[in-house]
């Protein structure tokens, strides 16, 4: 089968211009405007409480800040404040984009700062508190920073009216300037203070798609250079007079507590200040880092371990498989998988066991907290700056509006800052709070705490069970999940707990796209004394896999084409489709691969964007295989930026690659067997595959599909054309 | 006693514990963070300083051993390498977090200086101990075949 007769097959669609479908949430127009009612014109906006605007008293009477999301300043720059953390991937591009869209600014006059911590302006539409996750930044933003900068650009173009004495709906305003056919004209630093003081319209005009300059183009990057040159300050680098730094003795095993210590030697390091037990363990503050880390080696602590979880992965899988036969709560339900097993000609079942996991963040957990007793300043890559807020305000026992929390730029999260306890915050203020002074304290994590330090993707075992009828047509999946619950016990419960249900432990099984008429999905949720957490793609990193691999095992069964025996079951999905379609085609999917090369594909929707990839592989002398090369095609809606789209999509392929070959977080005896990058290994350069990546052309709204900032877990599926070791390595990932 | 190092070309006297990591050095006492902490074993390269050009672990140096050498921070690197290899990154937009991105700019200067063309399999012995969690490295390497081109690679 060649590419011609793909396209004739599938009738793919020619990739164009991706036509945008308007869109202004009632919703969020509504939170906008009252927002803007307490800030109607220059002056009225407490410019000054936005990290990097400082001094902005005297600027902000001459700059137009008509709202809590830029600031147009007489210089003719403007700033757009960023409500999310960006942990790399592109908010601060992505949001500042979708302002520049609206005001018809110019790229060049682009500024980002992030915002203070503040559920009342920048909370997530989505969520209800100030924070990301889900990979809705850009999603539940799009109406009301694309508004922010439409409000703007109608007060600039209401001032140079009355400036011209000219109808406002003959001026234009392109790349940042305002113009007239008269020949007047103006930057809009120039026109930024007459235009601070015109009333906030109640409502603005979003432009049509056909007439976007930003959005669905690739633009550059607001964060390139200042990341490669150094300069781009991360929690670490703060450095502030009189600080000091803490790393914090943690226990062996989870659940365990201090009993006594000894902190005598610790005591006679230069430079080390104080020794403090607080729940977390024993923190050892010091002038810098060095002391403090090794003040902490000479600790000597005795701990409790009578509430520890002792069991280690051997047991916990040992009790995952004893599950299994037992009944789990029903998750989804169809027809009558056990009846139609009974009838299958050919009934296959396979369990896949996955590991816990470290999110491993190149930049270690770390906060600065500087407590007077009565307010608290923070500075943290905080994924959920108002949760972070709350607690700290908990812990230090003041008022939510006595912490102010500065978001910094985050080395990497992929989950792993958002955290519903808001445990590094809550660390590094109790710290704070023992010590005692209004100094700042930074408290860090060094790598051996973050790879034991738990707040893992939890460890799963599924089963699935499938019935074949003689024709190859799978008629009944029975499918069970034992794992933890990321979500019990946190905020969030309401939200995403149904029924004793973790949505996020059955996400990507539950929504299992084929035509399958008899199915059934069980959950069963375990108890084990490790912390869990959501790690990028949170349960499609367990459930792609062993559906996925599971599908492949019965195309190969039934004697079917991967690609082929997919199509057939996706007819009630579209999008699917046609993202599996475009990966096969521009993969040359069938065409013939050179010897000691081998092919496979996956298919997996996951937060509302569709994704298909195509792997080659090749074997590696000795054993293993290398993937040499991955295709990919995202239908993610309305690519607001394409190229950070493409970024997203290589680099969560390397991180869900790595995942699969390498990574696993083992216990014994309840201890952590692993503890750096030594032995808990991550993809490498050289390991790294080639990868082209295409967006489906799309015009649905980012809200309706996932961010398109969009990232997911990749685990190529092995299919009938990759050889038996191949595949045996990875269903035990 | 204090220790005199020399980082970008100036000469600095510091009173730290003659044992103490010149990562810690660098950031803590001479407030040069753009040489990064990610792992304190000499596994990710996230420290990466140059030593006569050559690319180091800082965190493997102590500053009793760093006395005497020339030092050369992402804050301190300049020249013609240096320029290109900035010009692919912000053109190619390399980063994401950009946590690790000084030490691979780093690694990507010394890579060049030293082999002006390098293979697709040079720059994998280059990078192998640069660890990159927002797996960058598809545009790390376009990033290095990039500024070989504009070098005249």
């Amino acid at each position: 089968m060649s590419n011609s007769d793909l396209t004739r097959i599938f009738a793919i669609s020619t990739p164009g211009d991706g036509a945008a479908v308007e869109t202004s949430s009632a919703t969020s127009r509504r939170t906008f405007i009252k927002i803007s009612g307490a800030g109607l014109v220059l002056g009225l906006m407490p410019l000054p409480e936005v990290a990097g605007l400082g001094g902005a008293a005297e600027a902000a009477a001459t700059s137009l800040a008509p709202n809590p999301f830029l600031v147009i300043a007489p210089d003719d720059t403007v700033t757009v404040i960023i409500k999310h953390l960006d942990k790399g991937q592109g908010a601060a591009t992505g949001l500042a984009s979708l302002a520049a869209e609206e005001l018809d600014a110019d790229w060049s006059q682009i500024r980002t700062v992030f915002a203070p911590a503040d559920a009342t302006k920048y909370k997530n539409l989505e969520f209800g508190v100030q924070g990301v996750g889900g990979s809705n930044g850009l999603s539940n933003s799009y109406s009301q920073y694309r508004e922010a900068g439409a409000t703007a650009r109608a007060m600039l173009v209401s001032a140079a009216a009355s400036a011209w004495k000219v109808p406002a709906a003959e001026i234009t305003v392109k790349a940042g300037k305002l113009a007239h056919s008269s020949g007047k004209s103006a930057s809009f630093g120039e026109m930024a203070q007459a235009a601070a003081i015109v009333a906030v319209p109640k409502s603005v005009k979003l432009k049509d798609a056909k007439d976007f300059v930003f959005i669905g183009k690739s633009f550059p990057r607001v964060d390139s250079v200042a990341k490669s040159n150094g300069t781009a300050k991360y929690t670490i680098d703060q450095q502030m007079d009189g600080m000091l730094v803490a790393v914090i003795a943690r226990p062996p095993k989870f659940g365990a507590t201090v009993k006594s210590v000894d902190a005598s030697a610790t005591e006679k390091i230069a430079g080390v200040v104080r020794v403090i037990t607080i729940p977390q363990g024993v923190a050892v503050l010091a002038k810098s880092t060095w002391p403090a880390i090794k003040g902490r080696e000479a600790l000597k602590i005795v701990w409790d371990e009578s509430k520890a979880e002792t069991r280690g992965t051997a047991e916990i899988f040992a009790e995952y498989r004893a599950a299994l036969d037992k009944p789990g709560l029903p998750v989804r339900a169809e027809g009558d998988a056990a009846a139609a097993m009974a009838k299958a000609a050919k009934v296959v079942s396979v369990d896949f066991e996955f590991p816990y996991l470290a999110h491993a963040t190149m930049e270690p957990m770390n906060a600065v907290v500087r407590f007077n007793g009565t307010k608290a300043e923070i500075w943290t890559g905080s994924q959920l700056q108002t949760v972070d807020q709350g607690v700290a305000a908990a812990i230090l026992g003041i008022k939510p509006e006595n912490v102010s929390l500065t978001t910094l730029w985050a080395g990497g999260s992929f989950g792993r800052r958002a955290v519903p306890d808001a445990h590094f915050v809550a660390e590094a203020c109790m710290i704070a709070k023992a010590y005692g002074q209004p100094v700042p304290i930074k408290t860090i994590w060094t790598r051996e705490d973050d790879i034991k330090g738990g707040y893992y993707r939890p460890a799963y075992l599924h089963r699935i069970k499938a019935g074949l009828d003689a024709a190859g047509k799978i008629i009944a999946w029975r499918h069970v999940i034992v794992g933890q619950s990321i979500i019990a016990g946190t905020p969030f419960e309401a939200m995403a707990v149904k029924d004793g249900i973790d949505l996020s432990s059955v996400e990507g099984a539950n929504n299992l796209p084929y035509a399958i008429p008899n199915f059934k999905l069980e959950l069963t949720t375990t108890k084990i004394g490790v912390p869990v957490l959501w790690w990028r793609s949170v349960g499609s990193t367990h459930t792609a896999h062993a559906t996925e691999h599971m599908i492949d095992i019965l195309a190969r069964e039934a004697g079917r084409d991967p690609l082929m025996f997919r199509m057939d079951l996706l007819a009630k999905h579209p999008r699917h489709a046609e993202a599996l379609k475009l990966a096969a085609f521009k993969a040359g999917w069938d065409a013939p691969l050179p010897a000691g090369r081998f092919r496979g594909m996956a298919l997996h929707e996951s937060f509302k964007s569709y994704v298909a990839q195509v792997a080659e592989i090749s074997l590696k002398d000795g054993g293993g295989f290398k993937v040499e090369r991955v295709v990919c095609a995202v239908d993610c809606g309305i690519a607001v930026n394409p190229d950070v789209v493409v970024a997203q999509m290589e680099g969560g392929i390397g991180y869900g690659l790595g995942a699969a070959m390498k990574g696993a977080i083992t216990l014994k005896g309840g201890a952590v067997e692993q503890s750096n990058f030594d032995d808990y290994e991550v993809l490498r350069m050289s390991e790294m595959p080639r990868i082209e990546v295409h967006i489906v052309p799309s015009t649905a709204p980012p809200q309706a599909s996932g961010s398109p900032v969009h990232r997911r877990s990749c685990r190529p599926s092995p299919t009938r054309f990759w050889p038996r070791r191949a595949f045996e390595r990875l269903r035990c990932r | 006693m204090p220790t005199i190092i020399t980082v970008n070309g100036e000469r600095r006297s510091l009173d730290a514990d003659p044992e103490t990591p010149l990562l810690w050095v660098l950031r803590d006492e001479l407030e040069l963070t753009g040489t990064k902490f990610g792992c304190g074993i000499a596994q990710c390269g996230a420290c990466t300083v140059h030593v006569k050009g050559e690319p180091q672990r800082s965190c493997q140096i102590t500053l009793k051993d760093a006395a005497g050498l020339e030092i050369t921070t992402i804050e301190g690197l300049s020249g013609k390498v240096a320029e290109a290899v900035r010009k692919a990154w912000a053109s190619l937009d390399v980063v994401q977090c950009g946590y690790c991105q000084s030490g691979q700019v780093m690694a990507a200067v010394a890579l060049l200086q030293a082999k002006p063309k390098p293979t697709d399999a040079d720059i994998d012995t280059a990078f192998d101990g640069n660890i990159c969690r927002c797996n960058t490295y598809t545009r790390i390497r376009a990033g290095v075949h990039a500024g070989s081109k504009m070098l005249g690679g």
